[in-house]
């Protein structure tokens, strides 16, 4: 493999990695404020990705062409109708459940998504077959070789980038950040402390789910094609992503992105079949489950009895 | 005496209306029709719940446990051939037998043990794709054959007891999650397994019985050569229930509580847990394999297409709505979960939504089902002798 083609293998996963890692960092921050998995999470990404298609071709409709216009009403659009669709899910769903073993919670998201993914398969118009992502972003590219770099990839990439980082510093930086980990060390003293607990589930809720919509919209512009199943794939990659790294530790979210594009990279390298790169990821999955059960990065707990 | 003779009339009761309620469900056509009787029997169930009917209905199957099996099992076979001319209502009825097997093995691993099991349509398809290639490559006889898929399906399955025991929790729910999902995309892109077109599958053969010819009733009456398979099926779920029922009502039922309720309370009474997990796991997964061989034989067509993970969702559906952990439950959840989109033909594009729906509701409003899994009560034989 001649050093282009590897570069431009480093670049996809790359790429790849950083929608993975902002889907995870929604796992890990509801983890670690509620101890749920909301396994919602991935359609939601689809659902966001969805709104912006929507809003895009809305406003295309009646008239508006300027790209960079539609890129910031279908991307607003998204971070906004998302982020309250997951402070609706934590008050009327998540909420609700939190005395009852923590396998429902599991189970009603994971019904959520379902319904989502049959929402959106039925009732978008022609929902149920691939939908073409419009071009937004300049589209210019620089290349050497066999190795091409667009300007939208690489605008894509550190528009995420900053993204984690904002998030990153919202939850170690701020008044709001400070509930957040208040709740998600202890809700009792939290609240004892005059912190509202609902609200701040509620946003921490909202602020992971606006960071999917983006990852769902990052994947539209990247791949210009999104689809009703590409939820489940992201969610449950997201969640292998989250809990690899360590679940409540947004830096094993990252980590566990990017290491999941990596072994997809790895077999997609190895395998003729394009499939088996999946196989493979999976099932490195489940060895490092197997190797560290509770992450790379462990939460560090004693179990009270 | 006269307490065990009201409990055989409370058995037989209770048995006839079950008998009737299904009759009635399979039988009917019209679309208000079917939707007044699916209605008509989750209000059963719950009214029988509420005057506490299914209370005397259970306690009078738990003191006549074999006389109970074999009405209920007579009970199917009479509605079987009382449809033995309707291809449609028999496959239902199989194709609910066999389900219900599937969910017998969920309810040990997700009822008993806590293990939740979020493949269980991972496991079904081994045992349908063990079964095509057993019985095109070899000249076993079916009977083995099924029994093989169950060990397949069980042996494949112990891949994941290494890390199932490592985990707890979510972490354990994400490695069936994961495998799942493997195990359908695996089997698109294997050529050798048929790829997405599937495979073809001989019908079931018994000592030179073929079940995919008519049946052959007394009295000159020809029946669907589905009635075979409702045989094959009901048997195999009644052993099933019979098998589970034991097993929840003996000792090893109460290890496995321990296992569930409290894994550090039971550590420290010496139950040891990975044993116990192992256990339903592996037991589990064998119930779902042999159902899955059985299903293929029957269906003559497998594909990976019907081993999503939106399947293994309506397994886990069905469990959560007959009520976690009450083997009884299982069978009118799979009845009214598998019946009603086939049924109701409005429905039929709409019934995953329908179903996530339907357990979200459940799962905030009544997280117990529609028939709540009883506490274990001790002495109650000798009370009620």
């Amino acid at each position: 493999m001649d050093a282009g083609l590897a570069g431009q293998y480093l670049l996809n996963g790359l790429m790849l990695g950083l929608i993975y890692a902002m889907v995870a960092v929604g796992f890990t921050l509801f983890f670690g404020v509620l101890d749920v998995i909301k396994f919602s999470h991935g359609d939601v990404v689809m659902v966001g990705a969805f709104v912006a298609l929507a809003v895009a071709g809305g406003l295309n409709a009646i008239g508006t062409t300027l790209p960079l216009l539609l890129l910031l009403a279908a991307t607003l659009a998204a971070l906004g109708s998302m982020a309250l669709l997951g402070a609706l899910i934590a008050k009327f769903l998540v909420l609700p459940l939190r005395k009852a073993p923590p396998l429902n919670t599991l189970l009603i998201t994971l019904m959520l998504g379902l319904a989502l993914r049959e929402a959106v398969r039925l009732f978008y118009p022609n929902g149920s077959n691939p939908k073409p992502f419009p071009h937004l972003l300049p589209t210019g590219s620089w290349s050497s070789g066999s190795f091409s770099l667009r300007a939208d990839s690489a605008t894509l990439f550190v528009a995420g980038i900053l993204a984690i980082v904002a998030v990153h510093a919202v939850v170690n930086r701020t008044r709001l950040g400070l509930a957040i980990r208040a709740v998600a060390q202890d809700p009792e003293t939290a609240r004892v402390m005059g912190v509202d607990f609902e609200r701040t589930v509620m946003i921490t809720f909202g602020i992971g789910s606006a960071l999917a919509a983006l990852a769902g919209v990052t994947n539209g512009l990247y791949y210009n094609e999104i689809n009703f199943g590409m939820g489940l794939w992201l969610g449950v990659i997201g969640f292998s992503a989250a809990v690899v790294g360590g679940l409540g530790n947004l830096y094993g979210a990252i980590l566990g992105g990017f290491l999941f594009a990596a072994l997809q990279t790895i077999g997609a390298i190895w395998f003729s079949v394009p499939a088996y790169k999946d196989v493979f990821a999976f099932a490195a999955i489940i060895l490092l489950m197997a190797w560290k059960p509770t992450g790379l990065i462990a939460e560090k707990t004693a179990e009270r009895v | 005496m006269g307490m065990g003779r009201s409990s055989i009339v409370t058995l037989l009761l209770g048995i006839a209306a079950c008998g009737l309620g299904v009759w009635l469900f399979l039988e009917v056509e019209a679309q208000w029709a079917v939707v007044a009787v699916a209605g008509a029997v989750a209000l059963a169930l719950f009214l029988a719940d509420r005057l506490g009917l299914r209370a005397r209905f259970e306690a009078a199957a738990s003191t006549r446990r074999s006389l109970a099996s074999a009405l209920g099992v007579l009970a199917v076979l009479i509605v079987a051939l009382v449809l033995h001319e309707s291809h449609f209502a028999l496959l239902m009825l199989a194709t609910v037998a066999l389900y219900a097997t599937v969910c017998l093995g969920l309810t040990v691993q997700f009822g008993f043990a806590g293990i939740a099991n979020f493949a269980g349509a991972a496991f079904f398809g081994i045992g349908c794709y063990a079964t095509a290639v057993l019985a095109t490559q070899t000249a076993l006889p079916h009977l083995l054959v099924i029994f093989l898929a169950g060990i397949a399906s069980a042996l494949i399955g112990s891949v994941l007891i290494l890390p199932m025991l490592r985990t707890r929790g979510h972490y354990a729910a994400l490695i069936t999650i994961a495998f799942g999902i493997l195990f359908k995309t695996f089997l698109e892109v294997n050529d050798a397994l048929g790829g997405p077109q599937g495979l073809k599958v001989p019908g079931l053969k018994i000592l030179g019985w073929s079940f995919n010819d008519p049946l052959h009733l007394p009295w000159g009456i020809e029946a669907s050569f589905y009635l075979n398979y409702v045989l094959v099926a009901v048997l195999l779920a009644a052993a099933a229930f019979m098998v589970v029922k034991r097993v929840e009502s003996s000792w090893i039922g109460l290890n496995f509580d321990a296992v569930r309720l409290d894994e550090t309370a039971a550590a420290v009474s010496g139950i040891d847990i990975a044993r116990w997990k192992i256990t339903a796991f592996v037991f589990g997964n064998f119930l779902a394999g042999m159902a899955g061989a059985v299903y293929a034989m029957m269906s003559g067509f497998i594909a990976p297409n019907s081993f999503t993970f939106g399947d293994s969702l309506i397994l886990v559906s069905i469990v959560i709505l007959g009520g976690l952990g009450n083997p009884l439950g299982v069978l009118p959840a799979a009845l009214l979960l598998l019946v009603l989109p086939e049924k109701l033909q409005a429905i039929q594009e709409y019934r995953f939504l329908l179903y996530a729906l339907l357990v979200i509701l459940i799962l905030l409003f009544r997280p117990q089902g529609l028939m709540p899994r009883r506490l274990r009560s001790y002495f109650s034989r000798g009370a009620r002798a």
